[in-house]
């Protein structure tokens, strides 16, 4: 799960991590109003208006209007994802700023060119940086524990960094038992070159944002980035927390940060049934049970000529409920053109399966072909339940004939 | 003909009372397993028989520790089906007491507490398969999971898998083409796992009784690849890989907390660009898996 950075902000300042002063707006007489009562008049000069948004990238990114392909202009500059604002009357130009991006898209690296809108700005002090850095932590699958990984190379994409100057990262485990050590943190501060005050703000910072990203069960944690300042040593900039799903549950309070005008719509209704369920672009409709099986039928699908609309892991029980909610969500999506139900019993049987996709049907009306593959514990008598039902199936033998009949169903199609 | 688990693995059932427990204990006593003992702590000191309509060929005996329980029949083997929240604490109680496999079934534990179990993992003599897994079967001789028993036939093809469904869509298509198992370890779908591919391929590697081993891996993380560089080196006899999630977009987690393409690593053409430079042998179609199985062999007459 993925949150936006002022929420990462105001968890990090729990933990005492240095932060600047900063505050999120959703409209721009409000960015208006809270920068002049909150910066301005308090004899700030400079602050930082940034969007809001789940994508990366932002400072390179331009706001476009909704249905313009050129970004927006103010005072001769092109309005950007984070635009820094001073020269006096901060206040009045935050209004403007916030009135041009409010409503608007952001395009980035990360969004591709359909962008993602803004709804949402924070407005942060501006500082002088002496220097910039990066910081991460995430999980290191292969080792089993948490790495932090810190470089020189602040503002950077790490992914970049990694591939052209890997010498450049440094990077140092948590142990799972002991937690991070002192003499980790001193060596990845010696290794980054500092002395003096900037180390010893260094040695403070560190130990907080590693606790931070234990104690609220992050699955990254990315201070991008991350500054030394001539004033208050080290500051924590930017903040991106992404949390472990799996570890959700012990955090029932996450729920009210969750900005589902983030994510896809069809998405967000399915997860209320709890469906996997992941909108793609093509338009044969799949549901699976399984993930590895439910991947494998997006490839086969692929394989045999078209693309699969979406991944939809209906789980293990698939009861009629289940089946018409995935369905009804997956029909919601207006490119699907053909559906496939590929379903291995295991312990599920396949004849209750069969019932639930004919009592489904009761309730979801489906004007394009339907594709039904079953296999396992009793594949045959669910097979039949389909075929005596009088609705027009077209039935897969195997998950070979799934195959062709995708092909054959897509031919017709086009 | 087999690795980790055979006729003789003495089996305990950790959560043996809940609804999971209860059904894949009756499943897998039915399968021949020896199921010798459960733990459900509060509950020790039962005779359990299972529940209506799944009821136990015998009943076990259940205790409060897994100690006691692993004393009581001379566990070597366990198998958790406890919930998220409390399976960690789960696994670390079979560390302790010293079983030799656990096979952790429960999805959805928690990154944080699978550091520490994985620490204590490797201080440790257990071995783990899972978590997030369908476990492990030997066919003929003993299954510890919640795979169905029935598409398995014994035989001599090792499969490893991080899937579910798709481990018994490829089991299928091998036994329908006649090609027995030796044996089956579902490694499951976590970022963090007990048992990685080149752990797994190693025991078969080494086994007089596999022939050639079938691994299905899927996106996200470089263990297949981690696996190919020991394969590359180490094996000789034929390895053959599907690798799901082509058609994944990058960022999304496919279901498995593990599938996921992030900052372009674990794509499945990368995947599959080092496996055949390691000399694996690829199946291109999800379809055609017991296919590709049945051809190496042959072409190796093994078959």
């Amino acid at each position: 799960m993925k949150i936006h950075e002022y929420q990462a902000k105001e968890l990090l300042r729990k933990f005492d991590v240095p932060l600047l002063r900063g505050i999120a707006v959703f409209s721009a007489e409000e960015a208006g109003r809270i920068a002049y009562e909150e910066f301005e008049s308090k004899g700030i000069q400079t602050v930082v208006l940034k969007a809001q948004v789940h994508a990366g990238g932002r400072g390179k990114g331009f706001v476009l209007g909704n249905n313009s392909t050129a970004p927006i202009e103010l005072f001769e500059k092109k309005v950007r994802g984070v635009n820094i604002i001073g020269n006096g009357n901060i206040a009045d130009k935050v209004y403007k700023y916030a009135n041009a991006m409010l409503g608007n898209k952001l395009v980035t690296v990360q969004t591709g060119e359909t962008g993602t809108i803004i709804n949402r700005l924070f407005i942060e002090q501006g500082t002088s940086i002496e220097k910039e850095y990066y910081l991460s932590i995430v999980l290191d699958r292969q080792a089993g524990k948490n790495l932090i990984m810190l470089s020189t190379e602040g503002g950077m994409e790490i992914e970049k960094v990694a591939a052209e100057t890997p010498e450049k990262i440094l990077k140092e485990h948590i142990d799972p038992a002991f937690g991070l050590q002192p003499f980790q943190v001193r060596r990845l501060g010696f290794g980054l070159g500092l002395k003096g005050d900037a180390l010893k703000s260094f040695i403070k910072f560190l130990p907080k944002i590693a606790k931070a990203y234990l104690d609220l069960d992050c699955s990254l944690l990315e201070i991008n980035p991350l500054v030394l300042t001539k004033e208050s040593g080290f500051i924590a900039l930017d903040a991106k927390i992404n949390f472990d799903d799996s570890s959700l549950f012990r955090h029932p309070e996450y729920a009210k940060l969750r900005d589902t005008s983030e994510e896809e719509a069809l998405e967000v209704e399915a997860s209320k049934y709890d469906l996997n369920y992941i909108k793609l672009d093509g338009n044969v409709g799949c549901m699976v049970n399984g993930a590895g099986l439910a991947m494998s039928t997006m490839d086969l699908i692929k394989l045999s000529g078209a693309n699969p609309a979406n991944f939809l892991d209906v789980g293990g029980g698939a009861n009629s409920d289940r089946i018409a909610n995935a369905f009804r969500i997956m029909l919601s999506d207006s490119n699907v053109k053909a559906v496939l139900i590929n379903i291995f019993g295991g312990i599920v049987r396949c004849d209750k399966v069969a019932e639930g996709i004919l009592k489904a049907l009761e309730t979801v009306k489906i004007n394009h072909p339907v594709i039904v593959r079953l296999e396992g514990t009793r594949a045959k008598e669910g097979r039949k339940a389909l075929k005596q039902s009088g609705m027009k199936f077209e039935i897969a033998e195997s998950f070979k004939d799934v195959g062709n009949l995708i092909s054959k169903v897509v031919a017709k199609a086009s | 003909m087999s690795v980790l688990v055979n006729k003789d693995t003495r089996v305990i059932v950790q959560g043996i009372t809940g609804a999971e427990g209860t059904f894949h204990s009756y499943e897998m006593l039915q399968y021949g397993t020896k199921i010798l003992a459960g733990v459900t702590p509060g509950k020790g000191g039962q005779k359990y028989a299972g529940k209506e309509g799944m009821k136990f060929k015998r009943e076990v005996p259940v205790f409060n520790t897994v100690k006691e329980a692993a004393k009581a029949v001379k566990a070597n083997a366990t198998v958790i089906f406890v919930p998220q929240a409390l399976a960690a604490d789960a696994i670390l109680e079979a560390i302790e007491a010293g079983i030799e496999l656990i096979v952790t079934i429960t999805e959805g534990i928690p990154a944080n507490d699978m550091t520490k179990v994985f620490d204590a993992l490797k201080r440790s003599n257990s071995r783990m398969i899972g978590p997030n897994c369908p476990g492990i079967i030997t066919p003929g001789e003993c299954k510890i999971g919640i795979m169905p028993g029935f598409i398995h036939k014994p035989g001599r093809v090792a499969v490893i898998s991080r899937s579910g469904t798709l481990t018994y869509e490829a089991v299928k298509q091998l036994s329908d083409l006649g090609i027995g198992q030796s044996t089956c370890i579902g490694i499951g779908g976590d970022a963090i796992i007990g048992t990685q591919f080149i752990d797994a391929v190693q025991l078969f590697n080494e086994d007089e009784d596999s022939d050639a081993i079938l691994m299905i891996g899927e996106i996200g993380g470089n263990a297949e690849e981690v696996a190919a560089e020991y394969i590359k080196k180490n094996v000789k006899k034929p390895v053959i890989s599907f690798i799901a999630g082509k058609t994944a977009p990058p960022g999304r987690r496919m279901g498995h907390a593990g599938a996921i393409i992030s900052g372009g690593q674990g794509t499945a053409e990368s995947k599959i660009a080092t496996l055949k430079k390691a000399g694996i042998h690829i199946v291109e179609s999800p379809a055609e898996i017991g296919k590709k199985v049945a051809k190496v062999l042959k072409r190796k007459k093994i078959a």
